[in-house]
């Protein structure tokens, strides 16, 4: 996980990278732009039986199937309560396939710089949910958590 | 020059030309006057042997360029096909199989050198020659010689000429000089022209070699001119040389200016150039020296020339071991090779799609009045262009079986000669299409139900003798396509399997109690043999019989969404019969409803709907069964397993769906049926960890989503 952030950082010395900032219940969280394939309005989801509850199953975007997640469910928030504002967010990661997260709402594009990202205090470790972040974000006077996306649709089923 | 982008048609072509040798081996070794057999694999190995050449792949064109001579020796008819030579051929063929293999993986042909097959072709060659003595062009045939010098059978004949010569690179000097030519030469002379031996090698990599060595040509007439090209120019011009050719030159100019202008040209490797005749062999002293001192990489082969030349060869193999070493590895994507006829197919409906879309435009533009009879015509014409579409598409992925099986009459060939066992194999239906990821995943299993037959299926010969059966025995490999599926049939007319034998084994070892096995059925106990590691081979072969596999093939089979059943006959033979659906990615399915929530159910393990009212529901052992015509079917209630929330209404009887797997039953509780629909099936993809129930989903005409219940797990 550090090898990667540390890439990320190379990449943007200088210049700062792009994050869509979203709203979970009270909470602003950025995602890394590059990831990003898409972002739908809500849709029919399909479930699917059995899967982890996390899953909220799958939707049909132009022909493909494509899982979706509730990141509610993932960081054991309340259920997602569906609103017009609700959104898909459709990652495309470099060597997986596809995959939605369902967010209460899209709020904007920021341009973060280094300077503007603090690290997550890994120290920290009590908290499992650390290791769903890359840092936190200041932008004008709010924070965003910034989110590890591999780490989101990757990990196994934490709690 | 790099040739990485010829590397998918090299692998492509490879492999056609291989499978010629080995069905003309098969050929030539049953028939071993056949000149029509002997001409395909000289034409095979020839074109194998030019394509190796110029992707670089010395040892691959060496071990060709062997087999191309012995042929050319039968063609020529000095010699005969003997068993030993079929034998070193297939040999040679493994090989080169290697060869491809880690062409694939590599793009390098790897280290392997096969002196040993090598040397016994060239040995076969040599006998042949050396036999046919007066018939045969005399071994030092002036010009084809020097351009065919790589093989070490070769050189030695060479070494004659060579050795004296100098430098093994210095081809030229083998060129035969008549005294007429010596003439000619003087004249030269006295007029203040230079005669030069030139010998002009190029690179590996490059691909036209005609073009080049026409360039150098050009480049050479325009200081003086070229008297003499070995192999001849014609030849030259037709490519019809390796990677060098020699010529004498007579000009005014320097040695050094005709070097130089010659390796201007690209893709030259080297140009050697040097007096010929008699001030060849004056020159000779001075020349390691000299050339030491311009070019240390010639320095290498001045003393390993002046050593046997018969080391020499070698040694140059060596030399040029390195070419495309350093190539990014090739991934080689998976392609599907289509029938031009296909693609034409698709074509033309893609502009009937066109037509029918602009049809639909015209509609909508034009007066409101007729629109409805219009469009509904419009609708049904793109209606009937997708189905075909849909359909051409499909066959697209199609690819005959041929591309599989085609290896089985060898490798039964292999197993005859190893057992020790007369066999022979019997294809059909080998046209017969599969889907490009079923062709794909097809191959072992089915080469391990052959190996089976030819290990276990078929006696010893002297047994079969005894029986009264004839000594050969017959294995069998049938596929033909019945609907949605395609079955492919591997029989042998052996003894068939001991039934009791399967259920004594199976006691001893504790897969089932006597008492299990007192009740079981015939069919039960054969079904044993595709538990893991289950074998009833008395004696362990290298061929079969370590017990990994009949599971491996049923979970492989299963895997591609199809199956296997045994079938056997005391004294008559067994036969494994493998069902495969036709295409993966298109199936017809049953629709059905379960709650609100819609699921297909792949119509190829279905075998009956049925109504069956609550009453007939029986509990056996806390379990829900109902008894249909005889048979005790368990119920599966869908809506619990798959945990969908109940429907409001209460039926008043049950809607069964009936799978099938293999010989068992089960009855799936659905509460309404949507009819029959050919759907495409779409991946989950990896995130989801969903019970194996879900096989896959498919996209609805409404654009919802349906899951596929995969029958086969639920039974």
């Amino acid at each position: 996980m550090e090898d990667i952030n540390d890439i990320q950082n190379l990449n943007v010395v200088g210049e700062g990278k792009q994050y869509i900032v979203v709203r979970l219940g009270n909470e602003q969280y950025g995602i890394d732009i590059k990831y990003v394939d898409n972002i739908v309005r809500q849709q029919r989801i399909t479930r699917i039986p059995s899967a982890q509850h996390y899953f909220k199953g799958v939707i049909n975007l132009r022909g493909e199937v494509i899982p979706v997640m509730s990141l509610r469910l993932k960081f054991g928030l309340e259920p997602d309560e569906y609103t017009n504002a609700t959104r898909i967010i459709i990652i495309k990661p470099e060597s997986q396939a596809a995959i939605g997260i369902i967010v209460d709402e899209v709020k904007e594009v920021v341009t973060l710089s280094l300077d503007e990202i603090e690290k997550p205090n890994t120290a920290d470790s009590n908290d499992v949910q650390i290791q769903y972040l890359s840092g936190i974000g200041k932008h004008g006077d709010g924070l965003v958590t910034l989110l590890n996306i591999s780490s989101v649709i990757n990990e196994k089923e934490s709690a | 020059m790099d040739v990485s982008q010829y590397l998918e048609i090299f692998i492509d072509e490879t492999k056609e030309h291989l499978q010629t040798l080995s069905d003309q081996f098969m050929v030539i070794e049953q028939e071993p006057e056949n000149m029509d057999a002997v001409n395909e694999i000289f034409r095979a190995a020839h074109s194998l042997k030019g394509m190796a050449g110029t992707m670089g792949f010395k040892r691959m064109q060496r071990l060709t360029h062997d087999m191309e001579n012995v042929f050319q020796e039968i063609r020529s008819e000095n010699m005969k096909v003997s068993p030993e030579l079929v034998d070193v051929l297939f040999r040679g063929l493994d090989a080169l199989e290697a060869y491809l293999a880690e062409v694939l993986e590599t793009a390098t042909e790897g280290e392997e050198d096969n002196e040993e097959i090598c040397n016994t072709l060239n040995s076969i060659a040599a006998k042949a020659t050396g036999k046919g003595g007066d018939a045969a062009p005399a071994p030092a045939a002036p010009a084809p010689a020097p351009a065919e010098s790589s093989a070490p059978a070769e050189s030695s004949t060479e070494s004659s000429t060579s050795s004296a010569g100098g430098s093994a690179k210095a081809k030229y000097l083998d060129i035969p000089i008549a005294d007429a030519d010596r003439t000619t030469f003087d004249k030269a002379k006295d007029s203040g022209q230079n005669i030069f031996g030139i010998t002009v090698y190029l690179q590996d990599s490059c691909i036209l070699k005609a073009a080049r060595a026409f360039l150098v040509f050009k480049a050479l007439e325009e200081l003086g001119e070229v008297f003499r090209a070995v192999p001849s120019v014609q030849d030259i011009e037709d490519e019809k040389f390796e990677s060098d050719f020699s010529l004498i030159y007579l000009t005014s100019e320097s040695q050094q200016k005709v070097k130089q202008v010659i390796e201007s040209v690209s893709e030259i490797k080297e140009a050697i150039v040097g007096p010929v005749g008699e001030e060849a062999k004056a020159e000779e002293e001075k020349a390691p020296e000299a050339e030491k001192k311009e070019e240390p990489k010639k320095a290498e082969n001045a003393p390993a020339a002046s050593q046997a030349a018969a080391k020499a060869a070698p040694k140059k193999a060596k030399e040029e071991k390195k070419p495309a070493a350093k190539a990014a590895k090739p991934a080689v994507g998976r392609t599907v090779r289509v029938d031009i006829e296909k693609l034409d197919v698709l074509m033309n409906l893609v502009s009937e799609l066109i037509i029918a879309k602009n049809g639909i435009v015209s509609i909508s533009t034009s007066d409101a009045s007729i629109n409805d009879s219009g469009l509904n015509e419009q609708i049904e014409y793109l209606e009937s262009v997708t189905t075909n579409l849909h359909e051409s598409v499909m066959k697209v992925r199609m690819v005959p079986i041929e591309s599989v099986v085609n290896i089985f009459p060898r490798m039964i060939r292999d197993l005859s000669k190893k057992l020790g066992k007369k066999m022979e194999l019997h294809m059909s239906g080998e046209e017969t299409e599969l889907d490009r990821t079923v062709i794909d995943e097809i191959g072992d299993p089915l080469q391990h139900l052959l190996r089976n037959s030819a290990d276990h299926g078929l006696e010893e010969n002297d047994e079969r003798i005894a029986l009264g059966n004839e000594e050969v025995g017959n294995i069998y490999l049938d596929a033909y396509q019945e609907g949605n599926n395609v079955t492919i049939e591997v029989r042998d007319d052996g003894a068939g399997i001991n039934i009791e034998k399967v259920r004594q084994k199976a006691i001893d070892k504790g897969t089932i109690s006597e008492e299990q096995a007192a009740i079981m059925s015939d069919k039960e106990i054969i079904d044993l043999l595709f538990r893991p590691s289950f074998s009833t081979a008395e004696k362990i072969t290298d061929v079969s019989g370590r017990g990994v596999g009949l599971d491996v093939v049923k979970t492989k089979i299963e895997g591609l969404g199809g199956s296997i059943e045994c079938k056997t006959e005391i004294g008559e033979g067994s036969s494994f019969i493998i069902r495969l659906p036709v295409t993966l990615a298109i199936i017809q399915a049953l629709m059905v409803e379960i709650g609100k929530e819609k699921y297909a159910i792949p119509l190829g393990s279905i075998e009956t709907i049925e109504d069956v009212p609550f009453d007939d529901v029986k509990l056996v052992q806390m379990k829900e069964v109902i008894n249909l015509r005889g048979t005790v079917i368990p119920l599966i209630r869908l809506d619990r397993l798959l945990e969908v929330e109940p429907g409001d209404f209460e039926p008043e009887s049950l809607t069964v769906v009936i799978v099938r797997k293999g010989d068992r039953q089960a009855g799936l509780v659905v509460d309404n049926l949507n009819g029959q629909q050919e759907i495409v099936i779409k991946p989950i993809g990896e995130y989801i960890h969903c019970s194996k129930l879900i096989s896959g989903a498919t996209i609805l005409g409404n654009g919802d989503i349906a899951l596929i219940l995969e029958a086969n797990t639920l039974v």
